[in-house]
């Protein structure tokens, strides 16, 4: 059952055909497809307005200025920010991470200090933290996950004890596990540690509201929520963000610059050098138009029910073939599906699947720290989102069939 | 499109079912080397052992990774055993020449396959690939060329190590 009839028809590059066959995408954890609402969106900012923001007083320059500003103030409602001002805008989750490392990090930590991380986390979330501690000698810890990828909580206590920072994902982008971020950030807060939450893949297929987790800092990516690629968001608490040193350099971020220095700019736009990604924000903020015209409810029981069907239809089709890894409950997890393929490896699985149209991901999914944990150097990955239903997890049974004549077992 | 019988030749599957000269040796007196494909996790380890008159005595290939990096590697052991180190090195250079050849045709990323010349063409006779040759399809399918030259560019750095280049 589709979302609503026929909205995989609102995504344009989903109605192309590949050698003559139907485009089968379950690659939306990696990035997502864009509706054509927000195609046009961006289009039509830049036939009808385009022009640059906060420096010019004719009309375009308003215009464009608003677009920005007003895009900012969707982004705050769709995660209930208190206020538009901790929005900031960011190349991508990756650079909105960095920010918080370079920023926030440099300034409060030092040789000794504690980074707490979970074994499940991207590169994106475990890099920034390993050249921090390269610079400033911290200390992380990581908060160990089992083979049903679920974060082992029994020493969260002595993880978090003299810890000044939590960063965590709010779900895994490799076996969709659903953290609960609320119960660790209140576990965290009474250790005094803050919260950084990764939530690049929760924001985009669940309800979230940044108060209610009790986080401290949020970000996610764009275009894995239907939005356009090169825009990302950093939520922080305005009172943090106020107390940080800025990030890049630069025009827009400044209020006064002379010979022999500069003040900063308020924030949010003194973590914003230069000139911003306007028509992205723009593009963003149709996305979440579009994603609450669904209704994040609607759009997560989708969801879960799709993964119940592929986690059932490919366990019977492949009994003893396939090996799902992650929660196996649907409700604690998204739909992410890793998965071996007997001896098959995943990128001639995934080599196969592109034949027929399919389209997953081979490889470590930039979670190499997990991938151990799982026991595995690789698996393959196929992820669903809301063009997705259960004629597309058939055709990913069904094609699976091929890469089992040829390797056959 | 090309199909998956371009890519997935008998000769490579037997090979990847049943790989040559798996294993390890000893180090010393074996040279050992590693490479990785950061991209999918591929991973292989090259062992050769060189003997004075620079010929390769023997050859062990560990790691683990897809049916085209392992049964290019397996085919490449079986190829490289009992050569000369120069031989070895011009086969090297013909295999990666096969690898590039359509890399203008195919366009985008042409990757793994730009860093060594192509084959000394004219001083010597035409390098041989043989059961090679069943890996030409690869190159229609341009993200797994990386794939294919792995246990080449492995080689490489191990035959470098065991036998300098003057
Ligand atoms: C959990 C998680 N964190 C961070 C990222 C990085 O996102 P981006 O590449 O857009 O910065 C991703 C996406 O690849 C992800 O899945």
């Amino acid at each position: 059952m589709s979302l609503r009839p026929g909205i995989a028809d609102e995504f344009p590059v989903l109605t192309r055909l590949v050698d003559g066959k139907r485009l089968v995408y379950l690659d939306s954890a990696n990035t997502s497809q864009k509706p054509r609402q927000v195609i046009e969106a961006i289009s039509n900012y830049y036939e009808t307005i385009n022009a640059n923001v906060h420096r010019g007083s004719y009309r375009l320059a308003v215009e464009a200025t608003a677009a920005l500003e007003g895009a900012r103030a969707r982004v705050a409602r769709f995660i209930n920010a208190p206020s538009a001002s901790e929005i900031v805008f960011t190349k991508n989750s990756t650079e909105a991470i960095n920010l918080i490392a370079r920023t926030w990090g440099h300034t409060n930590l030092g040789t000794g200090d504690v980074v707490v991380l979970s074994e499940m986390e991207h590169h994106a979330n475990i890099v920034p933290w390993h050249m921090l501690a390269a610079e400033k000698g911290i200390e992380l810890r990581w908060i160990p996950v089992d083979s049903q990828g679920r974060l082992v909580l029994d020493s969260l206590d002595r993880l978090l004890d003299g810890a000044s920072l939590l960063a965590i994902t709010a779900m895994s982008n490799v076996v969709g596990t659903i953290n609960p971020i609320a119960q660790l950030a209140a576990a965290a807060h009474e250790k005094g540690a803050l919260v950084a939450v990764d939530a690049s893949q929760f924001v985009p297929h669940v309800a979230t509201d940044v108060q209610a987790m009790g986080a401290d800092f949020l970000v996610f990516t764009g275009h894995k929520l239907l939005g356009p690629m090169g825009i990302g968001v950093l939520w922080g608490r305005r009172d943090l963000l106020d107390d940080m040193p800025p990030f890049l350099g630069g025009g827009e971020m400044i209020l006064n610059v002379t010979k022999e220095g500069f003040t900063t700019n308020e924030v949010p736009w003194k973590f914003e050098a230069g000139t911003p990604m306007v028509a992205e924000a723009v593009g963003l903020a149709a996305a979440i138009d579009y994603l609450e015209e669904l209704g994040m409810d609607e759009v997560r029981a989708h969801e879960t029910r799709l993964t119940a069907y592929a986690l059932r239809t490919l366990t019977a089709r492949y009994p003893d073939t396939i090996k799902i890894h992650g929660p196996s409950e649907p409700a604690e997890r998204g739909g992410v599906l890793s998965f071996e393929f007997g001896d098959v490896h995943p990128h001639d699985v995934a080599q196969v699947l592109d034949q027929a149209g399919v389209c997953v991901r081979a490889g470590h999914h930039c979670a190499k720290p997990l991938m151990r944990v799982l026991g595995v150097p690789a698996s393959s990955r196929a992820s669903l989102y809301v063009y997705n239903n259960e004629a597309d997890v058939d055709a990913l049974a069904d094609a699976l069939e091929q890469a089992a004549d040829i390797f056959s077992f | 499109m090309p199909g998956l019988e371009d890519l997935y030749r008998e000769v490579i599957l037997d090979h990847y079912r049943s790989p040559r000269n798996r294993g390890e040796l000893a180090t010393p007196p074996a040279t050992r080397a590693e490479g990785f494909n950061p991209l999918c996790g591929d991973e292989i380890v090259v062992y050769i052992d060189v003997d004075d008159q620079g010929v390769i005595t023997d050859v062990a290939i560990g790691g683990q990774g897809c049916s085209i990096s392992q049964s290019s590697a397996s085919m490449m052991s079986a190829a490289v055993k009992g050569q000369s180190v120069d031989d070895a090195r011009r086969l090297v250079s013909a295999f990666k020449a096969m690898m590039s050849i359509h890399e203008g045709e195919i366009g985008g990323d042409g990757s793994g396959s730009n860093d060594d010349a192509p084959t000394e063409a004219g001083d010597k006779e035409p390098v041989r690939l043989g059961d090679l040759e069943a890996l030409r399809g690869v190159v229609k399918f341009p993200v797994r060329i990386k794939c294919a030259t792995l246990g080449w560019n492995t080689l490489t750095q191990a035959l470098d190590e065991a036998a300098p280049r003057v």
